[in-house]
């Protein structure tokens, strides 16, 4: 073969994967789209059922804040009938409220619409993981030099984050609905707006840091993003649980959805355990970048729009974290700093690459 | 309140307590058990009314009432949040630090906002009073922090865990069960079992206390040193950094001295004998292009080859600086950090003697390296009457030209494909003797003036490599040789403190995960002989709030220490199978306000386990779906 023809058909392989990622990316969108309406249908026979009328009665009940302990059941298996068995009950103070049963309110139906749920879920996201993979291969780097690219992989990681403490056996299915809602506007916002044919990576994005810093940096989002949803959660069930034990009556639409959630108690740790577990390695993306940052531009810190934004974002997630150990901070406070933490976040990834001109604002838009 | 509390002795055998002050006793109770989980400062309760303590003692009282408000975990708070605060104007405005032109850009267009933003030193947020005055505030909050709580780590290390609270029902994990084993034994294994499990455990009374993961304590101190650590090396190297920029033709070369830089910087205590003595050649630089698919013109080759010489007179060494590899003397770093070409003319006079011929490095404009320059004849040359003048050329240059025809001056690829030089030409003055300093890649006109071609329009061409313009009336030529060398840009820093600084990061992340991962929890196990003869068994566990594991691992020790101490046949055969720990066992001990065991009074409290197993219905898992860990 000769030279010209083997670049030819170099090229024409480029193009092809290019398609077939595009394809891939619609049809994983499809797929996400069926997953959103078996959530929903799971929601619909959930706020039909009597055990989750039964759950709300059961808090409603106990407005004094003394409710029935829980009881875990520990070392599984057999050996449980063998051990004595662990009685939890909340810290002083803290209201002692069961988790809701889920989505499906324990409805047959409902549960099973779930377990369909997650079940397409996992097809739609190996869809978009083949599809981020094709991008990949078409552009013949790592996916994730624009900001399409990096759309297309912050969801994708997202949805696996998910998948993956489902797999852990954590009791999450009720982050199914939020999630696969906001990884539609994701990928609708890439294909869209965002969307970039193909283009070069400036030189100083050559580097293996490339993989270290903005993988840990998308990774990092993806659970920031997981233990926002759980922050905003929070907020709603603790309202609701507040006013019931004030003896309020929350409308029927609230009660039939937040008396099926976890109990705000487990909701607030939830996130506190999502975002204290990313904090490390958010503080490691940072530091990455900045080594990179000393190599490919002669400076390790140069208060650059991006690297500001990040350090922003650091110290609110720090400021959240020490909320928490401060008296009168704990609780709702504490989880508004972890919103704003999270917008900081947020702004940083879309608001500085379109408003603020820098040395990162290789990462185009559209 | 139940009455049952009221006739009830408590296991030191003190007289009875009313309900009101045993509960405000439990209460007591617990908090010992908590306390020192950690070395959060104490916070000082806020009085109800809203009014702040204020001191009102003289200047020591306002001293120590300042220190110690700076010192909460209040004020760091607010310091933090004012710091995030404070970072952001300096990432929405354009900052003098990085982008001078913006800066003035700025201040041209806006005449009332500008100067405003000057006096609050929005230009440079970083180094502003203000800026300062944040992160110094919070670093002594953070050193007033560390000292105290160090102290009081070492007094933990020293001192033993707190005994067991009377109730160990009202701690967050709990467990019991009745064995045929003698308490003295039970205590025995507890605390063997604990150790082993790297529990720092010692007997108190009828209990055994233990406690674990001091290391969380350590690592979140080592943390916030880690971050005085960084904090100190990083302003270290911003008082003795220096950088500068120079530009090297292939074949030039470059000694590191004030004089040779094209531009540069240095922090506030820096000396021009802190620049370390090197030199170095630049022999080729090499930059090769993607040529087809997605990357075309993504420089695949991009790199400097060459020959340094540490101190005056050290060995010459050969060296490739690439665009993340610098090169490294000692402190110092050389990093390449751009790239162009300088077409190689010659100009001629009247007479057709040269008076020039330069390799012009041109700046590039775009990807391509479309690039723009200007040359510039500032002695030697006579027009055709003989008299001195001073020539300028405007210089465009692509390496890779459209074709004639097609369009503007755009290079269409990076490489020197078919590289044209597009020149127009000048005379006059120059102004370079004017005192102003003046760019080398731009002509300052005022006192130029053009020349002209035979339609009377300024006189341009566009050169192919060996091609020659002439200048009208015999006033000399210009010429392109068939020779374009590359140039390559590089800067070198010195930035001390940063390997200290890295050292910094690297202790903050380690002691984030200590400080995060680890649960610092307690365990208390208390055997006791029951009303009956039997030992009763009580086990307890405590943890900060978000501790997820602590009712998971006092179950494993449970489950251990049970078959160290096996369950008991029931207490009688019509004893109620009130599961311990089944919701219902819990709240009526709740209820009756005492725990199983504790001592002979404790009758009117549901008889403690039969040991049997109850069966279990289905468990609900209690905040076990949060776990990430
Ligand atoms: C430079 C700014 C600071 C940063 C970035 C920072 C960051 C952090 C982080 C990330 C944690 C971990 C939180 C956790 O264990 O859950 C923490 C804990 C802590 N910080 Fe800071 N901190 C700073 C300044 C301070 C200051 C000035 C104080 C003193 C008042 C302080 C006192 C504490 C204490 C007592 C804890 C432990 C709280 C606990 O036991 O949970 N920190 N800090």
């Amino acid at each position: 073969m000769t030279p010209a023809a083997a670049m030819e058909l170099a090229a024409a392989t480029n193009e092809n994967l290019a398609n077939l990622s595009n394809t891939l990316i619609y049809s994983a969108m499809a797929v996400y789209t069926l997953a959103f309406f078996a959530y929903i249908t799971e929601w619909l026979f959930g706020s039909r059922s009597k055990v989750g009328r039964t759950a709300a009665a059961l808090t409603a009940g106990e407005d004094t804040g003394r409710a029935p302990a829980v009881t875990v059941q520990k070392a599984g298996g057999t050996a449980v009938l063998e051990r004595p068995k662990v009685v939890t009950r909340a810290a002083a103070g803290a209201r002692d409220v069961p988790d809701g049963p889920g989505a499906h309110g324990g409805d047959v139906q409902g549960d099973l619409y779930g377990r369909i749920a997650v079940s397409l879920t996992v097809l739609a996201f190996l869809i978009e993981f083949a599809g981020v993979l094709a991008r990949a291969l078409s552009v013949q780097r790592a996916p994730w030099g624009n900001m399409y690219e990096f759309n297309l992989t912050f969801s994708t990681v997202a949805v696996g984050v998910y998948l993956g403490l489902l797999a852990l056996k954590k009791n999450i299915r009720w982050l199914g609905l939020p999630l696969v809602t906001s990884v539609l506007l994701d990928l609708g916002l890439a294909v869209t707006v965002l969307y970039t044919a193909s283009d070069q990576l400036v030189p100083a994005l050559h580097s293996y840091w490339l993989y270290i810093h903005v993988s840990t940096a998308i990774f990092c989002g993806a659970v920031f993003y997981v233990g926002a949803v759980g922050t905003i959660l929070y907020l709603f069930k603790d309202s609701y649980e507040s006013k019931l034990a004030a003896g309020g009556r929350p409308g029927r639409f609230a009660t039939s959805v937040l008396e099926r959630l976890p109990a705000s108690a487990s909701l607030d740790k939830f996130s506190y355990r999502v975002n204290a577990a990313v904090f490390p390695l958010w503080t490691f993306t940072i530091i990455a970048g900045a080594i990179w940052a000393g190599d490919a531009w002669g400076r390790y810190w140069g208060w650059d729009p991006k690297e500001t934004w990040s350090f922003i974002t650091w110290v609110a997630y720090a400021c959240y974290l020490h909320a928490r150990a401060t008296a009168g901070w704990k609780g709702r406070k504490a989880a508004y700093i972890a919103l704003i933490a999270f917008a900081c976040w947020l702004f940083n990834y879309y608001g500085v690459n379109i408003f603020v001109s820098g040395k990162h604002s290789y990462a185009d838009v559209g | 309140m139940s009455n049952t509390s009221t006739d009830r002795t408590d296991r030191t055998g003190r007289a009875d307590a009313s309900a009101a002050s045993a509960t405000a006793e439990d209460r007591e109770d617990l908090t010992t058990a908590g306390s020192q989980l950690s070395t959060a400062p104490q916070e000082d309760a806020a009085p109800r009314d809203g009014a702040p303590n204020l001191p009102a003692l003289g200047v020591v009282g306002w001293a120590r009432w300042f220190w110690r408000q700076l010192t909460s975990m209040r004020v760091a708070l607010i310091l933090l949040f004012l710091l995030s605060l404070g970072a952001i104007p300096g990432s929405l405005i354009p900052q003098s630090g990085t982008d001078p032109t913006r800066v003035a850009d700025f201040l041209a267009r806006h005449t009332t906002l500008g100067p405003l933003y000057e006096k609050l030193g929005l230009f440079h947020v970083y180094s502003s009073v203000w800026f300062s005055a944040i992160y110094i505030l919070l670093f002594v909050s953070l050193i007033g922090c560390i000292v105290p709580r160090t102290w009081q780590f070492v007094g933990q290390l020293r001192g033993r865990p707190p005994g067991a609270p009377r109730r160990l029902t009202r701690l967050p994990a709990y467990t019991t069960w009745r064995t045929g084993a003698e308490p003295e034994a039970v205590r025995g294994a507890a605390l063997e079992l604990l150790r082993s499990r790297r529990f720092r455990a010692h007997a108190a009374g009828d209990a055994v206390a233990a406690e674990k993961g001091y290391l969380r304590e350590v690592g979140n101190l080592a943390f916030h040193i880690a971050l005085i650590v960084m904090l100190i090396a990083f302003a270290w190297g911003q008082l003795f950094k220096s950088e500068g920029n120079k530009l090297v033709i292939e074949g030039d070369g470059f000694a590191n001295t004030l004089t040779q830089y094209d531009d540069f910087k240095s922090g506030n205590l820096f000396t021009t004998d802190d620049l370390e003595p090197f030199s170095f050649v630049l022999k080729s630089f090499t930059g090769t292009y993607e040529r087809t698919g997605p990357n075309r013109g993504t420089p695949r080759t991009y790199q400097a080859e060459v020959a340094y010489r540490e101190g005056a007179h050290g060995a010459e060494r050969r060296r490739t600086v690439k665009v993340n590899e610098p090169l490294e003397i000692d402190g110092s770093k050389v990093y390449l950090v751009s790239h162009g070409y300088a077409p190689v003319v010659t100009v001629r006079d009247g007479r057709g003697e040269v008076v020039h011929r330069q390799a012009v490095p041109m700046l590039p404009l775009d990807a391509n390296v479309t690039s723009s320059g200007a040359i510039k004849v500032l002695d030697g040359y006579r027009d055709a009457k003989g008299v001195k003048e001073q020539l300028g050329f405007n210089a465009f240059f692509v390496p890779t030209f459209a074709g004639a025809g097609k369009g503007e001056m755009l290079s269409q690829f990076p490489a020197l494909d078919f590289p044209v030089l597009a020149l127009s030409a000048y005379h006059g003055d120059l102004g370079v003797d004017s005192g102003l300093p003046q760019s080398v890649y731009q002509l300052d006109k005022k006192n130029m003036k053009e020349f002209k071609d035979s339609e009377g329009k300024l006189l341009k061409k566009r050169l192919l490599p060996g091609e020659t313009m002439k200048l009208p009336n015999g006033a000399g030529s210009i010429t392109f040789e068939k020779d374009v060398k590359e140039w390559a840009g590089f800067q070198v820093t010195q930035q001390p403190g940063s390997g200290w600084a890295l050292a910094g990061a690297l202790g903050a992340i380690l002691g984030l995960a200590g400080s995060l991962f680890i649960q610092r929890r307690r365990v208390w196990v208390r055997a006791t002989t029951g009303p009956d003869g039997v030992t009763v068994v009580e086990m307890a566990g405590l943890g900060r709030s978000e501790s997820a594991k602590v009712p998971e691992e006092l179950g494993a020790l449970a489950g251990q220490l049970y078959d160290l101490a096996p369950g008991a046949p029931p207490a009688g055969a019509d004893a109620p199978p009130a599961g311990p720990g089944t919701a219902e066992a819990e709240a009526g001990a709740a209820e009756a306000e005492a725990a199983p065991g504790t001592g002979p009074e404790t009758d009117t409290v549901p008889e403690p386990d039969s040991g049997k197993p109850t069966p279990e219905p289905p468990a609900v898992p209690a905040a076990e779906g949060a776990e990430t860990k």
